[in-house]
């Protein structure tokens, strides 16, 4: 009988599986005076989790956080999913998927006047006056020099997007492509809102002519090709971030005295984070709350050090490692959400037929 | 105990067992004996359950096994080739059995091991079946069969891969073991020593009908149709015209004033005698002679022959 | 054999559960999200698909991604066969080891084991595509060919040869008939994970080259244009469907019940220097293979700013320890070993059942073939087929935990199939009826004949799909998940940050992960050897 007994546990395994399967998710609907507010955003979401409790003491909402995949994925998922929402707030929507996200209408409406960290934000950031998407945080893709190789080569770091192009930085750039990376996209946004719809064409042209390397995402620019990453490669500019200087110093032991690389404050496109309430939430007041939450100084302030970006605040103070470290371009790129969002297929598809083919 | 009524085998269209009457008694020992390709394995499998029936019906004491799953039919079959479980070693094939009719593991490796001093295979426990000798996997595959007791072994061609030495030696441990333990048998083979060695009675089958069933000494003494005489080795001559006769192997010798005339075709040395195949009359038809104690005659060469009267059996 | 065909509860079972998990987790969610592409509004409309077809650049994408994975599939084979006859067929001290060892780089997520090309100085190129192809596959080869070839009577061959055939013939005529099955499955699971490939494509292909699972991904998480997902994603489920028809012909209808023996038996020492240089060179070749990026990353793990150390290691439980992103190192290997053990049982349960049925059942193939249709159909197809399709209750899933070792048991699921039926096809039937005449039920015939013997390939087949699931990441980056990261998550976060520190923590954790994949894998084949040692 014993026998009969451990021939059958997998198959009862496999029932209880599907029992545990058939019971209802239990997600949001605990007896207790606790709220649960699910947050739906991408892997590269994080905040320390102090804060987080603290927001829980206070207000007895708890917040499950469910990544997504990259910010694209998240975004589509939400908009798949609004008839019947996997999460009560949004976060990690940039301002080249705003336009999708307000158009598909995944978003509540808040009153302004319930998210008062607002009034803090800068107007530029302010991109959707409807009130749904509220910006979080911000941050520069720029091209990093590896300031060694310069030293060391006797060669002036580039200063402009014009320069890239010049011969004596030859085979010295990777660049990610816009189709599959969001820095990617960030640069040759920056790329079109400098030389125009009649120019940029053209620079890339010369880009490709003198040298540049394209690959995929950013972990194979960075710790591939470049030559102040962790690949030891061959490259030593790189479009990745305002704040990677200061993370190459965070992130190192022992710290160095000064950042290996440094930003080329010319080559610069401004990333703006949103979140909001999604439409179809059972916990309009705590998913709301936890909108403002992410706009208090408290949230803000512990955003740089976690997630390496600024603060969309722009009263709340920065790190050490950021002040020292961080170069912040005083005019970065912009463009209109509405613009992006026309025109991005197109800007994909003949930046791939200039540079790839 | 065993009764097998007008059973029929159908593969498609060709009848491999067709209307086969049998019975087994009570501590019987049956043998099938049949040429390869006669139905006789079929035979076997149909009354295991293993092969679905095209007609007929197989009785156990009073009962119909129409509809009964093999292993409720309380039979034993030992296959041709064994079949021994490679997973298991001597033990755990023997106690198989045993335990699949709801003994504890202890009682049924104990009935196992007296299984295995019975087929002389003490000591042979924990071998893997793979490293012993064919013999002695026939024997391991006799105990596993007998282990569980069944009402009715079935054995096909248990000593089939086995050199003739041991072939013979085996034969009468075989039928010592089961007359001792009154075990009743349904064996299937081709090998007449095989069959009249063990069996007290012996149907012969062929193409899946079963032409003559008898005790082994009737059998041998009056064969009952042409196949089944010249199955057992016997000649079949055509005596007056159209009847015919079986005639003994011993039955016909050389004689200069036989009555019979022929033609040396082939002769033969077996181990103490000679058998030579003459040719008789211009049809061709032939005979085989047994000569003891003296030169055969060179081929070719013309013979006469006599035949013994209380060796013959007309046939129908 | 109407013994096998009398209907039972059991095969009902058997075939019940598989369909029921394929119906509910594969082809329904599948299904929905196709629709929604292909049905907008109620109607059919196949104008994406007409347009997708009519489109040279789709075209060149599906050609491509068809012949990259043939050319991928070829390659694996070619490298695979003699390293599975080195290892099967001769004594070696170590090779059970070995054996064990060419499945580290399977539960590698291939990010890591791109970054450890790319450290390597092998750049985006065709060639590094293949290459990792090849490194990725190389355990799928040796091990399921070798599963069987361990167990093939060598005596066959001799026969051949002492009928005069060449060393080739006999080869030819006599081994490779009686593994085509083998190696049938083994070729149909390789191209399956070439034609699909994603990471390796994407890291080490280059940005200029695309295949229809990129292109997917594409269309379906940043566009959002499911009409062209689904038309693409249809385009693929037409080549595999066609692979598998086709492989399903060369892995034969006549099973011929082989006489299996004991691996042991069929193994035996080296006598010539050709045999010692033929396996010298399929071990080198396994080693360079195999060792070197697996090498890399454990010697970047020990690097650190001050020479060799634990720094990295140590990092791992410190750096991020405010964020919720941290997870100390022994909850994310927990994490890790649960999933992928809760993936296994379902892989294993499903997967061996399914190989039951599809032994006995008469048109089988087609569940077979089903069963391994995950493969060939994207991972981000599937992940969001999960979010619209399972969204009401009973069944939403979307958010629980168990999708994800529910879509590890889909990857995995045709592992356990393939691994088990050529083992359960080749048990003579006769076993059955034998245990059947000795009083066994047909449920207990199943228990103490097919269970044991297939139980070593059972026992390859969970081990597997645990490394599988231990490494399995494709899928699940695609579900909103409960935040209890794996490993690979784990390193997938440390790589995305800039900073030495992040690096070597990632290629600490990656360390992690290959030495728990190598324990693992050697434990079951360990296992294995002590409860069915017989056979």
């Amino acid at each position: 009988m014993n026998r009969i007994r451990t021939a059958l546990t997998p198959l009862a395994l496999a029932a209880g599986v599907l029992v545990a399967l058939a019971a209802p998710a239990t997600g949001g609907s605990q007896p207790s005076r606790h709220v649960t507010v699910r947050l739906v955003t991408h892997d590269s979401f994080a905040i320390s989790k102090k804060v987080l409790r603290d927001f829980s003491r206070r207000t007895g909402i708890d917040v499950e956080v469910l990544p997504a995949g990259d910010a694209g994925a998240a975004l589509n998922q939400v908009i798949l999913t609004k008839d019947h929402p996997i999460g009560d707030v949004l976060f990690g929507v940039d301002n080249t998927f705003l336009t999708r996200a307000l158009a598909e209408d995944i978003f509540l409406p808040v009153k302004p006047a319930n998210v008062r960290g607002l009034a803090h934000v800068p107007a530029d950031l302010r991109l959707d006056p409807s009130g749904r998407a509220y910006p979080i945080d911000h941050g520069a893709v720029c091209i990093n020099d590896d300031k060694r190789y310069f030293a060391r080569h006797h060669l002036e770091s580039p200063r402009t997007l014009r320069d890239l192009a010049r011969p004596k930085y030859r085979d010295l750039l990777v660049v990610e492509n816009p189709a599959t990376s969001s820095p990617g996209l960030a640069f040759l946004l920056a790329t079109i809102d400098r030389f125009g719809e009649d120019g940029w064409r053209d620079y890339w042209a010369r880009l490709r002519d003198n040298g540049v390397e394209v690959v995929n995402g950013w972990e194979e620019a960075y710790n591939g090709s470049f030559s102040a990453g962790e690949g030891n490669g061959d490259r030593p500019l790189v479009v990745s971030y305002a704040s990677s200087p200061p993370a190459a110093v965070y992130f190192a032991d022992p710290q160095p005295k000064t950042s290996p690389i440094g930003t080329v404050l010319d080559t610069c496109f401004d990333q703006i984070e949103f979140a909001g309430v999604l439409k179809g939430t059972e916990h309009v007041k705590e998913a709301t709350a936890l909108v403002e939450f992410m706009l208090s100084k408290e949230f803000q302030a512990d955003v740089p050090l976690q997630m390496f970006v600024f603060p969309a605040r722009a009263d709340v103070g920065l790190p050490a490692v950021f002040t020292k470290f961080a170069d912040v371009p005083a005019h970065p790129a912009s463009m209109t959400p509405a613009s992006i969002g026309r025109n991005r297929e197109r800007w994909i598809d003949e930046w791939t037929d200039t540079v790839l083919r | 105990m065993l009764a097998v009524e007008h059973l029929t085998v159908c593969f498609g269209e060709h009848r491999a067992i067709d209307d086969v009457d049998l019975s087994v008694g009570t501590g019987e020992i049956v043998a099938v004996l049949g040429p390869s390709g006669s139905g006789k394995s079929t035979l076997l499998r149909a009354i295991a359950g293993l092969e679905p029936l095209a007609d007929g019906r197989i009785v156990r004491d009073g009962r119909d096994l129409a509809g009964v799953a093999p292993q409720h039919r309380g039979l034993g079959l030992m296959f041709q080739d064994h079949t021994l479980f490679p997973h298991r070693d001597v033990l755990g094939n023997v106690a198989f059995g045993p335990r699949m009719h709801g003994a504890t593991r202890p009682d049924a490796e104990s009935r196992a091991r007296t299984m295995l001093e019975l087929v002389g295979l003490a000591g042979y426990e924990h071998r893997s079946v793979g490293e012993i000798s064919g013999g002695e996997q026939q024997r391991v595959a006799l105990a596993r069969a007998l282990a569980p007791a069944p009402e009715l072994l079935m054995l096909d061609e248990p000593l089939g891969a086995l050199d003739r030495h041991l072939r013979e030696r085996l034969v009468e441990d075989l039928g010592r073991l089961f007359r001792e333990l009154g075990q009743s048998v349904l064996v299937v083979t081709h090998d007449h020593d095989e069959a009249f060695g063990l069996a007290d009675r012996v149907a012969v089958l062929h193409a899946g009908r079963v032409e003559q069933v008898d005790a082994p000494v009737e059998l041998w003494r009056r064969p009952a149709t042409e196949f089944v005489a010249r199955f057992l080795g016997w000649n079949v001559i055509a005596a007056d015209g159209s009847a015919r006769l079986a005639v003994r192997p011993d039955a016909l010798h050389l004689a200069p004033a036989g009555e019979l005339s022929g033609r040396v075709q082939a002769r033969t040395f077996r181990r103490d005698h000679w058998r030579v195949q003459v040719v008789l009359g211009p049809d061709g038809q032939t005979a085989d002679v047994v000569v003891r104690d003296e030169e055969p005659p060179s081929l070719g060469a013309h013979v006469r022959l006599a035949l013994d009267p209380g060796g013959t059996v007309p046939l129908s | 054999m109407n013994l096998a065909r009398r209907p039972s509860w059991g095969r009902a079972v058997m075939l019940t559960v598989p369909l029921a998990f394929l119906g509910v987790f594969f082809v329904y969610p599948v299904l929905t999200i196709l629709g929604r592409g292909l049905w907008p509004g109620g109607a059919l409309d196949v104008s994406p698909l007409t347009e997708a077809v009519g489109d040279p650049g789709v075209r060149a994408i599906a050609w491509f991604t068809v012949w990259q994975a043939l050319l991928s599939t070829l390659l694996t084979l070619v490298v695979g066969l003699p390293a599975a006859y080195a290892l099967t067929r001769f004594r070696l001290r170590g090779a059970s080891v070995i054996r064990a060892l060419v499945v580290v780089p399977f539960v590698l997520p291939t990010v890591v084991v791109a970054s450890a090309f790319l450290a390597l100085g092998v750049g985006p190129s065709l060639g590094a595509m293949l290459l990792a192809h090849v490194f990725f596959n190389y355990a799928v080869v040796v091990r399921t060919v070798g599963g069987m070839w361990a167990h093939l009577d060598p005596r066959d061959e001799e026969a051949a040869r002492m009928l005069g055939a060449s060393r080739l013939r006999a080869f030819t005529s006599v081994t490779l008939p009686a593994l085509r099955p083998a190696i049938a499955a083994a070729a149909a699971i390789v191209f399956l994970f070439t034609f699909t490939s994603f990471g390796v494509v994407l890291v080490l292909g280059g940005p200029t080259r695309s295949t229809l699972e990129t292109e997917i991904y594409r269309q379906t998480a940043q566009l959002l244009d499911l009409r062209t997902a689904a038309a693409l994603s249809i385009i693929q489920l037409v080549a595999v469907l066609a692979l598998l028809v086709v492989t399903e012909r060369l892995q034969g209808r006549r099973h011929v019940a082989l006489r299996l023996r004991p691996a042991r038996e069929s193994a035996r020492a080296p006598r010539t220097i050709g045999e010692r240089a033929f396996i010298g060179v399929n071990l080198a070749i396994a080693v360079v293979l195999l060792g070197t990026p697996i090498a890399v990353l454990v010697a970047r793990a020990f690097d650190t700013a001050s020479g060799v150390g634990l720094d990295n290691f140590r990092a791992l439980g410190t750096i991020h320890a405010s964020s919720i992103l941290f997870v100390p190192p022994d909850e994310a290997i927990w994490n890790s070993l649960s999933y992928a053990a809760v993936a296994a049982v379902l892989a294993l349960t499903v997967g061996g059942l399914a190989a039951f049925a599809i032994v006995r059942t008469r048109r089988a193939g087609a569940l077979d073939a089903a069963l391994t249709l995950p493969l060939g159909v994207s991972a981000v197809t599937i992940g969001f087929g999960f979010l619209i399709a399972l969204d009401e209750p009973p069944l939403d899933l979307r958010t629980e935990w168990m999708l994800v070792p529910i879509a590890q048991a889909l990857v995995a699921i045709p592992f356990v199939v393939r691994i088990t039926t050529p083992v359960l096809r080749s048990i003579d039937p006769r076993l059955r009826e034998a245990a059947a005449l000795l009083g066994a039920s047909p449920r207990r015939v199943w228990r103490e004949v097919d269970l044991p013997i297939v139980a070593r390939a059972l026992a390859v087949a969970g081990g597997f799909a645990f490394a599988i699931a231990l490494g399995e990441f494709g899928a699940t980056i695609f579900l909103a998940r409960p935040d209890r990261p794996t490993l690979p998550v784990v390193i997938f976060r440390l790589l995305g940050q800039p900073g030495a520190t992040s690096f070597g923590a990632a290629m600490a954790a990656s360390t992690i992960l290959l030495v728990l994949a190598a324990v693992s894998v050697l434990l079951v084949d360990r296992a294995r050897v002590a409860d069915v040692g017989t056979f």
